[in-house]
Formats: C-alpha cells, structure tokens, sequence
C-alpha cells in the first residue's frame, strides 16, 4: 500500500493513453470544432440575454472553453479504465482484479487520475488555447484563484471517477450496465453544466441540479474560476466538493466490500 | 441483403438482457438534451439568430431526422478501420457481397432509430407549429431534404470510414464533422460568421442538409444573400456528395487490397 | 484446366519503420518471391513453411483479399483480385484463427445467413447441412450461440459454413490449431473423405505435419517467400535426405553392425539403430542383421515431415 505503487499506477494510466497519439489528435480537432460551435451558439444567447446567471459573454465563452477541456478528464462520457466490469464479472476474470495486494478502489482511481492527467494535458489544453486565440476570454488575475481552480478540477475529476466506478461496480448485482450506464452519461452531460451553464435553468431545474453531485464535474470548476474575488469566496465550493467526494468515495468502498462478498458467494 | 444481414443483427440483439425498448429509449432521451438545451434558451429567448423557436424546432429536426437514418442505416462504415485492425474486413472480403454493405450491415443497432423518432417528433411540432405557407414545392422540398439530409450524412459516414484506412486511429475526426456537423447545423447558420456558413456550403455541404431547405419551406429570407437557387439544390449536392464517397470508399478498399494495411 | 494457376507471383510489402526518435525509413519486404504452382480439379495440397514465410500471403492473393505486385494468378480461370465476388461463390475459406460465424447468433441463424448471402438453392442447402452437420457432430449444437462454443466446435462449424453452397475449393488456415488430439483426427479424416467423395480441391496451410499426411497427396514448402519445393511425399523424403531407422536389440551386446546399404548411427548395449535411405526396403538389411547375429527385437521407424524440412528449408 506505498505511494510508489500508487504513483506507479497513475504513471501507467498516463503512459496507456498516451500511446494512442493520433487519436489524441483527433480528439483534440472534434474537442476544438464543438468548442468552436457552441461558443457562437453562447454569443447569439448572450447578445440578447447580457449579463444572463451572472455571466459577461466573456466569461460564458470561457464557460464553454473550459467545459470542453473538461469533458475528457472527467468522463463525462463514461467510459475510462473504470468502464465496463460487466464482461469481468460474466467470465469471472475479476476475481483477479479483487485479489490484488491493494484496494481495487484506490488502484482504479491511482490509474484514472493518470488517464485524466494525460487527457488534461492534450485534449484539454489544447483546444483551450485555439479558443482564447478564436475569442475573448476572461481569465483570473490571481494566483489564489488559479490554485483553487486547479484543486477544483482535480476533485472533479475524482468525483467523476467516483460516480463511473460505482456504475461500474453496478455490474456485480445486474451484470448488463448498459442502460444505467447511459443514464448516468444522460445525467452527467446535462446537470454538469457542461451543455449549457446551470446558472442560466430555470427555476426548479437548477434546483434540483444543485443537489446533484454532477455539478461538481463542470459547473463548480468554472464557479472556482471566474469569480471576481480573490478566491477565498470559492471555499464553500471547494467544500461542496469534498463533501461529495468523500462521500462517493466512502460509498464505493462499501459497495467494493460487498462486491467481494457477492462474488465469493457466487464461487466466482 | 443489407436487410438480412441486419436482421440477423436485430435478432440477435434481442438475446441480451438490457430490452431493446430500455436501450432505445435512453437513446432517445440523449438526443433530447440538445433539444432540451434548446427550450431552457428559450426561457430567456423569444428568438435566436432571427429564428423562433417552432422554426428553430424544424430546423433541430430536419437535421437530427437526417443524421439519425444516416447513422442507423451506415452508421458502422465509420468503423472501417476497426474492422481492419480485427480482421473482420478480411472475412468480409471472402464472400460474395459488396464490403459496403457487410461493413454498414455488421453490428446493426436497431436502437439507432430512436433518434429518428425523436427528432422526427421534434420536426413534426416544430412544422405544425411554425406559421409556414404550405404549397406543394415547398412538401416537395421538405421531403427531398429528408432523403437528401439523409444522403449527405450517409456520405460522411462513409468517408470517415475510407479515411481510416489511410489514417489509422484518427477514427474521431469524422465525429467532429458528422455529429459536430449535427449540432452545428440544429441552430440557425445565421448565427455564425460567414466563414462557416461559406465552408459548410461549399466544402462540407452541411447547410443543404436542413438550412437551405428551411429557409425555402419556411420563407424566410437567406440573412448572408447567398443564391436562391441553393433553397432547391439538395438534391443535386446530395448526388455530388455520394459520388465523392463512394468513389473514396472503393479508392480506400483498393488502398487496402494493395497494401495489405 | 488447373484450377488454381500461379505463374511468378510476387507480392512487396513497404514497411515503414522508426529508428530513433524522429527517423523513418521505409524497407521493401518480398513476402513473396516469385512462386508458380498449378493445383489441378479435385487435388489436395499441403502448404507449410516456417512463419513469415509467406504462407497467409499467398493465401490472401488466392482468395482475393490482397492484390499481388506482379504475376500471373487464376483460380477457377478467374482473376481474384478483379472478380473477388464472383469468386467468393466458388471458394469456401477457413481462417483457423478467427471465425467467419456471428457471434451472437445461434448456429442453425448463422447458417441461414450464410444461405441467403451464398444464394444456396434450398434443397442443396438442406442436404449440405444435414449431411455435414452429421459427419461433423454438430447438431447439438445449432441451437447454441457461436460464443458458447468451444475452440473445437467453432471449428467444425467453420467448416460445415465453408462448404455450405459447394464451393469447388477449400482454403484452410490452420484449421487444427488448438484442437486436442482426438478432435485432429476426426477433422483429418473429414476432409481426406470430402476430398476423395465429392472431388473438393483442398488447400491446406498448417503448422501440423500430421494433418498433410493425413490429408494431402501433395505438398508445397514455402520459405521467404520462395517454393522450396512442391511434389509429393516420396519426393520429399528424398528431397530432405529422408531416413528410416532400424532399431535392433541383439541377444548380447555386439559391435556397431556393418551391412551395406544401412548406417550405424547409435550403440547402447544391445540396442543398436540402423538408418536406411528413405524409398529402400529394409528387407535385404534386416535380412543381413538376422544372419549375423541373434536378434531378439527389431522395429522399423519412418521419417516424418519434420525429419525432412530442415533441409529443405536451408537451400538457398
């Protein structure tokens, strides 16, 4: 249970997809022409709307900018190396996966924050870039709030492993995840913010997407990020994200547990 | 014999667990969100890009409707190059039917049509809706922009997949233009700066697929004055379009043959 | 008319390699040199050769699948490269390593797939399938999806799928790959009988010299790319230097034996082991050993392929 093997495991997630480099590239293009289209899209609405949830058009163009670099890391897509266990748990091959010397939790995340390190820095900067050369951007002046921001992405990007590794664990109960696991996807894109910002639902909707665990994927990050403060206003976000990230995390251990036993009990 | 082997696909999609009516239904609901995007700007909209949200509504339709029948119909071409890196392809070379079709037919998800239900709804309220003066050329131009819209992403697919033979991995490219092409094209073009409306006219010719069209069954008048004639051009782009991939598809299938890959 | 002619086939590969970071040569491959062979109607041929040799390449020029770089090449007097669908109708194939079948689909739907795609007329359709589901042992099995089958049933399977709509030839890639003994011999004998019953044109690539044996009349030895030779099995005993071994246990222990036309090749105690020239009787040499001294027990072992190919394999 080191840190080496921990970061030995995130360096073997990085290196993984880091081989498949034409396909980042590709990545990169599709993740700059979706940028590209919606931030028009987010003009034409806030030339009519100014100032619409708060916003500036700057800052929903940087909204939208960094949503899209976010897509990948997060997972807002599923899939992962967490994705699909359901095919493990058909041929009993996850009997291995739980015999390992260290917990299946803290292996998948050590190797997903790998993943989405990689994609963060591919398909995540680059596409930014294009868009603050294509349109006006807003970005922090301080330092503080850089840092936040930072610490914020990379609980979003837990969160988000979180959220498919309990979808994932689903798979040792119901076997066939496909249908939740579309749900999930279904969710996660649209009570992220990452579609539209959720300042700008209506009423009852953002309600409701507030108390989802989902806006801590894409919204908070870019609360973290374009607030007009020096960032100390940003802690209550920083807390809502830690709040659910201990928690999905604490959930997935227990299901881990049971999972176990299921598959013991199964003779698997 | 597209329809037996894709029905053999169909039967055997019944086998699994996850029903047919679950996969398609969340199928459905995804393809709403852009939809759904839609409605909550226009909580805050009476219209965008000069268009309300009925004709935005035909628009989001003609385009989904297209996409959704292109995607279900030869949606797999783009996975030329798995099929490739597999050996599949190969298998598929052995018997006695055009590699096209194998490769369209293979893998068939019936669940696809979901989308073409949903954007058909979408398309069926947004015409009702939407004050338009109905004459005959203008169902006959509807009509010819749903095959033709159709024709024109089926030709995408088609090229995303020749391309990855030459192109090994970068299968995501084709994304960018067939479902970027979708989401561009669900808004008004008269929302984007000329650039775009010019390289989605005359290089990759998504605006004949709904916006051309529309602005004709809709009447209303093109915002970057582009010739008149385009309203009514679909058909012939769509011909044009399916030579060019269909004459890249068999230059890919030569490449192929020739080098083994 | 043969029917399969190659004339000088040749096929390059151009294979673009990276050395170091930023170099990229490009390097021409001949995976096949310039190879000619004729396979006459109803004939079964072995085709061996170590890996990389060229064997799946030729296989793929045969069928279609790979165009050649320059040669003459004609099966069923059609050209694969120009008229692949029109000779997909005639020609089944197997490909040991994947399977043509669809997965997910039971049998007996795959079959009926097959039908419709091969235009199989229903009553050669049904009689093919009952006949060689029968010899084959897989009527159990029509009922079952292709992915709960074992390597030894998809098998069988790709072969009743092969020959579903009479092909005139049959390509085979190492069809017995994997399978356990008992399955081997039953496949062998299968297509020796298809080959000899119904004039089926069979060509074999395999890595078991066995099947050959038992299978074909007639081999073909394929190494870089080049034919290192093509005839039959007395052929290619001779052709390798082939031997048979004579092993003689004397009463009591005797010095190394010398009769003409045998070798002396190994002593231990009263065991001896005597080579003879593959193609000579042993008759007059275990006649000789019988007059010399007392035997108490002799055995005649043959050459098999593998006794031969080393040789053939390092001509030039």
């Amino acid at each position: 249970m080191s840190a080496s093997l921990y970061a030995g495991l995130a360096s073997r997630g990085f290196r993984r997809y880091a081989t498949y480099r034409s396909a980042t590239l590709a990545g990169i293009f599709t993740n700059t022409v979706f940028g590209v289209i919606i931030s028009y899209t987010y003009i034409a609405l806030w030339v009519e709307r100014p100032q619409l949830g708060g916003y500036g058009i700057a800052q929903a163009l940087t909204f939208a900018w960094v949503a899209q670099a976010l897509i990948m890391p997060v997972g807002l897509f599923g899939g992962g190396i967490v994705a699909d266990y359901s095919e493990r748990v058909r041929s009993g091959a996850v009997a291995t996966d739980l015999q390992r010397p260290a917990p299946l939790l803290a292996v998948r995340l050590a190797e997903d924050l790998g993943r989405a390190a990689y994609a963060l820095l591919t398909r995540g900067i680059a596409p930014m870039l294009v868009g603050a050369l294509l349109f006006p951007l807003a970005w922090p002046s301080s330092v503080s709030t850089w840092l936040l921001f930072a610490l914020s992405i990379t609980l979003a990007v837990v969160i988000g492993f979180a959220l498919r590794y309990l979808l994932g664990l689903l798979a040792f109960w119901i076997i066939d995840t496909s249908g939740p696991a579309s749900m999930l996807v279904v969710l996660q894109i649209f009570a992220s913010g990452s579609a539209l910002p959720l300042v700008t639902f209506p009423g009852v909707l953002r309600r409701i997407c507030e108390l989802l665990p989902f806006r801590c994927l894409v919204q908070v990050p870019c609360d973290v990020l374009l607030r007009e403060d020096t960032g100390t206003g940003s802690l209550p976000l920083i807390g809502l994200q830690l709040l659910w990230a201990a928690t999905l995390l604490g959930l997935g251990a227990v299901l881990t547990r049971a999972a176990v036993r299921t598959v013991v009990v199964q003779g698997g | 014999m597209f329809g037996a082997i894709a029905g053999a696909w169909v039967r055997a999609g019944f086998t699994y667990r996850t029903s047919f009516v679950v996969l398609t239904s969340t199928g459905m609901i995804l393809t709403f969100l852009d939809f759904a995007i839609i409605l909550i700007m226009f909580s805050h909209l009476d219209a965008l890009g000069g268009f309300t949200l009925t004709q935005i509504a035909a628009l989001y339709g003609l385009s989904g409707f297209a996409i959704g029948v292109a995607d279900l119909l030869l949606g797999n071409a783009e996975m030329l190059g798995q099929r490739v890196r597999d050996g599949t392809l190969d298998q598929m070379l052995v018997r006695p039917v055009p590699a096209l079709v194998q490769v369209a037919a293979d893998r068939f998800a019936l669940r696809r049509v979901g989308r073409v239900l949903q954007s058909g709804a979408v398309l069926g309220w947004g015409l009702s809706a939407a004050p338009i003066d109905w004459t005959p050329l203008r169902v006959l131009v509807l009509a010819s922009a749903l095959v033709c819209g159709s024709l024109i992403f089926a030709s995408l697919f088609v090229l995303g997949g020749a391309f990855q033979v030459f192109a090994g991995d970068a299968s995501e490219v084709a994304n960018a233009f067939t479902y970027g092409g979708n989401t561009l094209t669900q808004y008004p073009l008269a929302i984007y700066p000329v650039e775009v409306v010019r390289a989605v006219t005359f290089i990759v010719p998504l605006a004949f697929v709904n916006w051309y069209p529309a602005l004709y069954v809709l009447g209303v008048d093109d915002p970057f004055d582009l010739p008149a004639a385009f309203q009514v051009a679909s058909p012939v782009v769509a011909a044009l379009f399916v030579a060019v991939a269909a004459l890249t598809w068999r230059t890919a299938l030569r490449h192929y043959r020739s080098t083994g890959s | 008319m043969p029917m399969i002619d190659v004339h000088d086939l040749r096929r390059t590969f151009l294979i673009r390699e990276r050395r170091g970071v930023l170099r990229r040569t490009r390097r021409e491959v001949q995976a096949v040199d310039g190879i000619t062979f004729s396979v006459e109607p109803g004939e079964a041929v072995g085709y061996i050769g170590p890996n990389g040799a060229g064997k799946s390449t030729t296989i793929k020029m045969l069928t279609g699948i790979l165009v050649p770089t320059s040669g003459h090449l004609r099966v069923a007097d059609l050209d694969p490269s120009r008229r692949r669908t029109e000779l997909a109708r005639r020609i089944g194939v197997v490909f040991g390593q994947r399977t043509g079948l669809w997965w997910d689909l039971p049998l007996r739907d795959s079959f009926e797939l097959l039908r419709r795609i091969y235009r199989v007329p229903t009553p050669t359709y049904e009689r093919n399938l009952s006949a060689y589901v029968g010899l084959l042992e897989i009527g159990d099995l029509l009922g079952q999806p292709v992915r709960q089958l074992s390597l030894g049933q998809r098998m069988r399977a790709d072969i009743v799928a092969a020959l579903l709509h009479d092909p005139e030839i049959l390509y085979l890639d190492e069809p017995t790959i994997g399978l356990d003994i008992a399955s081997k011999q039953r496949l062998r004998t299968f297509l020796r009988e298809l080959n000899a019953d119904r004039g089926t044109t069979i060509l074999l690539t395999t890595h078991d010299l066995v099947d050959i044996e038992q299978v074909c009349r007639r081999v073909m030895v394929i190494d870089h790319g080049r034919l290192a030779f093509d005839g039959d099995f007395a052929a290619l005993h001779a052709a390798g230097q082939a031997t048979r071994t004579v092993v003689v246990d004397f009463h009591d222990e005797v010095p190394p034996i010398d009769v003409p036309g045998s070798r002396v090749v190994r002593v231990d105690g009263v065991r001896q082991w005597l080579t003879v020239p593959a193609g000579t009787p042993t008759g007059p040499v275990i006649a000789a050993l019988a007059s010399s001294h007392e035997i108490a027990d002799l055995s005649i072992r043959e050459p098999t392929i593998e006794d031969v190919l080393p040789h053939l394999y390092a001509r030039p």
